[in-house]
């Protein structure tokens, strides 16, 4: 538990931080960062939260077993688009969406950034970004809790 | 082409994928109920089993099976290659066959031994996860890759070293492991980045063909330590060998079992390294690194049973005879690179190193079901008496008649008496390191005697002897323990009773996959 | 000759990595030092994929010239993942022999009952 001081403040930058760290990985394909290192920002914001209203107060919010879900459907997207790929492109890990009119299908014609491009790497990214985020948030939300229970022992 | 040929076209990848899927599947399955994910996990290693063996058919007819991740454009683009790289040589399907028993065995025997246990969902993803760290080590094509599946094999299999956390010597064991295999595995890294700072590949058959005799310079020799160092350390060789038995000793039975298989995916990392990595400079005195070997082995070999004289801890004893086993692969391998590696010797020596290798590799798949029947064992006395000090074990062969007979199965096979199968490798051993130098055969015939004196103690002591008031209601392990050891316990039969077969057909590929490494280095300009 | 610095830099990390590993006796500071020994063979990685008046390997927006190479940027950034998973998995660790034997000193744990 903080000061008024730190909750506010960490309440007012934390939408910063997540819309940040959720660029990052959206744009994973185009500029340096992607799923890992935007995930990594986003539950940084959610630790600035940890550390300015306390354990318990989160632990109320959600639950650990949840984040652990949340992790599971993360990498389950990620090796589910490997095995996509293997199913419509033939090979294992096949970007098999590139070349194609679909979402992300585009091929860059210039340097200049386009969004629609990558095939099946933003949405890769979008799983780790997901996987990340639980993960990451999980780990240290757990070591707190037991670490404060220990204190208030 | 029919499902079967797609099948095994993608198999190098699969066998590597569903587990992997699995693992991320287990927490979700788990909601469902207790007999259904462990149903689930059971299907899951059966498909990946299928699969290896499929695999296995192909390779052992001659292939060399590669798989390209990601597209299947040629991968070799202005001598450049492109795409991570799967290349599966006799050696490689052979330390599959053995993961893919290994993690049946332990996945059938969790079922009643971690029945009692909380956070079962976390344990069986871990499981999987680490048996898909050791496919992907035994199959990749590619020395970062490995690094990769090595580190996901370590963490995993830290985590499950330190299970009982209740148990403080367990989580002990497990930081012990993490810091050691940690910075193995931080030195393998190094001396990949050596490598390819070098020679601008990362594909372990285009590095091998560019190492030459005469591009041979510091840089590779002290990578080449490096990585000997660290893997041989990650497999628990002496003079590194103190976290292995702690580790072993302190996990839980059916992952002290698939330890075994993790450790040996090391070791295949090391022969990987010394017959193909460096297996066109092999000639080089820096490199015959033969004597070492013969010499680290033996060293191995003496501490694994002098130290297990002294155990009074059913499973630590154990792990120590396992850390002698260890001694004798390295032993059968170190004779056969002695010799081929010197160029003086002459053709005749040459069977014997054939022979050597032989008995070293066939060694691996015999330690591996020696060792983990008795870890199973030593588990399954602990499920029913909750002891492990031998101190205090007597009588338990009147209510566990089934356990009785597969530990004396699994204490014949281990010290080498026939007709099981440690006899058969081990006496491959002897006769060839005979012709190197006698005194190396004696020592470890010595071994394997002290080792059978050793295991016929704990045998007396632990089954044995009168009954103790304390242990009068026991009862014999559960069925799914039951059926594990079973399985582990025909096999080292059948393996003991037709040693030719099993040569001929798992051990003969693997033997000429590591001498001939140049096959395995010029597929790429045979063409893929 | 400055380009030389990251590489004795290297060396300087992982040898005093090593040491703190070795020498140090709280568990913490071990962690530490593995940390120290991957910050180490990290900068390695970068190192050796720099070029002389290189710009980022970027192809967005790239304002053109000679590229840094990217592979070995790739490399590196797995093996900061993997550190990040050693590194949690080492402190629970920490934390559960913390709470066994109330200490964080290699010389006082292996003590005590089973």
């Amino acid at each position: 538990m903080m000061s008024k001081i730190v909750k506010t403040i960490a309440g007012i930058s934390f939408p910063f931080i997540t819309i940040y760290g959720l660029y990052v990985i959206a744009h994973g394909h185009l500029t340096p960062g992607g799923g890992f290192q935007g995930g990594a920002i986003v539950a940084s914001g959610l630790i600035l939260l940890l550390v300015a209203y306390g354990t318990d107060w989160i632990i109320e919010k959600i639950k650990e077993s949840h984040l652990s879900i949340l992790e599971s459907l993360g990498a389950l997207g990620f090796i589910g688009v490997a095995f996509l790929g293997l199913i419509f492109g033939g090979m294992f890990f096949t970007n098999f969406i590139a070349g194609t009119s679909m979402l992300f299908g585009g091929i860059p014609t210039s340097t200049a950034a386009n969004i629609n491009t990558g095939g099946t790497l933003p949405l890769m990214n979008f799983a780790v970004g997901l996987k990340v985020i639980a993960g990451l948030f999980a780990i240290v939300l757990v070591m707190a809790y037991a670490i404060s229970k220990e204190e208030g022992e | 082409m029919n499902i079967l040929d797609i099948l095994l076209q993608q198999s190098p990848a699969l066998i590597v994928a569903t587990p992997l899927l699995g693992a991320f599947l287990t927490p979700l399955i788990g909601k469902l109920g207790y007999n259904v994910r462990n149903i689930f996990i059971i299907i899951i290693l059966a498909v990946t089993a299928f699969l290896v063996f499929l695999l296995a058919s192909d390779v052992f007819s001659g292939n060399i099976h590669t798989y390209v991740f990601g597209g299947t454009t040629s991968t070799v683009l202005s001598n450049t290659v492109i795409r991570i790289l799967f290349e599966v040589d006799g050696l490689s399907i052979f330390m599959a066959i053995i993961t893919v028993i290994l993690s049946l065995a332990a996945v059938i025997y969790s079922w009643a031994f971690m029945r009692e246990e909380t956070g079962q969902d976390k344990y069986y993803t871990l499981l999987l996860l680490m048996t898909t760290g050791m496919f992907g080590m035994v199959l990749t094509g590619d020395l970062f890759n490995f690094f990769v599946f090595l580190e996901i094999t370590s963490i995993a299999s830290c985590a499950l070293i330190a299970f009982w956390t209740h148990k403080a010597k367990a989580v002990e064991a497990a930081f012990n492991y993490m810091v050691i295999s940690t910075i193995g595995a931080l030195f393998v890294l190094l001396s990949i980045a050596f490598l390819y700072g070098k020679y601008d590949a990362l594909n372990i058959a285009k590095l091998a063909s560019r190492i030459t005799p005469v591009s041979f310079s510091f840089i590779d020799k002290l990578s080449l330590i490096l990585l000997l160092a660290a893997l041989t350390m990650k497999a628990g060789i002496a003079p590194m060998h103190m976290w292995l038995p702690d580790a072993y000793g302190r996990a839980p039975a059916s992952i002290s079992i698939i330890l075994v298989g993790a450790t040996q995916a090391s070791l295949y990392g090391v022969f990987r390294i010394c017959f193909t990595l460096y297996g066109n400079v092999i000639q080089i005195p820096e490199v015959s690194l033969g004597w070492i070997m013969v010499i680290l082995g033996l060293i191995t070999m003496l501490i694994g049973v002098f130290m297990a004289m002294i155990q009074i801890d059913f499973k630590k004893l154990i792990a120590y005879g396992a850390l002698a086993e260890l001694g004798y692969m390295f032993l059968g391998v170190g004779t056969g690179l002695t010799i081929l590696s010197n160029p003086q010797l002459s053709l005749a020596s040459n069977s014997f190193a054939l022979q050597a290798m032989k008995g070293g590799i066939f060694h691996i798949i015999n330690d591996a079901l020696d060792v983990g029947l008795l870890f199973l064992v030593a588990g399954a006395v602990y499920y029913a008496t909750k002891e492990s000090s031998l101190n205090n074990l007597g009588g338990i062969a009147r209510n566990m008649k089934y356990t009785t007979v597969f530990f004396l199965i699994g204490l014949l096979a281990v010290s080498g008496i026939p007709p099981m199968n440690g006899f058969a490798s081990k006496l491959l051993i002897y006769e060839s390191v005979y012709q190197l130098n006698p005194i190396l055969a004696i020592i470890a015939i010595l071994a394997s005697i002290m080792l059978l004196a050793i295991m016929v103690k704990v045998f007396y002591s632990a089954f044995l002897g009168p009954k103790i008031d304390r242990f009068q209601d026991i009862r014999e392990a559960p069925k799914s323990m039951l059926i594990a050891m079973g399985i582990l316990a025909s096999l080292i039969i059948f393996f003991g009773l037709f040693p030719d077969l099993i040569v001929n057909t798992l051990v003969e590929p693997a033997v000429k996959a590591i001498t001939h490494p140049t096959s395995y280095i010029l597929w790429l300009t045979g063409g893929v | 000759m400055i380009a030389n610095i990251p590489f004795l830099a290297v060396m300087a990390m992982i040898i005093i990595g090593l040491a703190t590993v070795v020498f140090k006796r709280n568990l913490i500071k071990m962690v530490i030092g593995v940390s120290i020994i991957e910050s180490g063979v990290n900068l390695f990685l970068i190192t050796l994929g720099y070029r002389e008046h290189s710009v980022a390997p970027i192809y967005t927006a790239s304002p053109g010239g000679i590229m840094s190479y990217p592979v070995p940027q790739a490399l590196t950034l797995t093996s900061i993942v993997i550190g990040v998973a050693v590194l949690a998995l080492m402190l629970s660790l920490v934390i559960y022999i913390y709470r066994h034997y109330k200490t964080l000193d290699i010389r006082k744990l292996g003590g005590g009952e089973e």
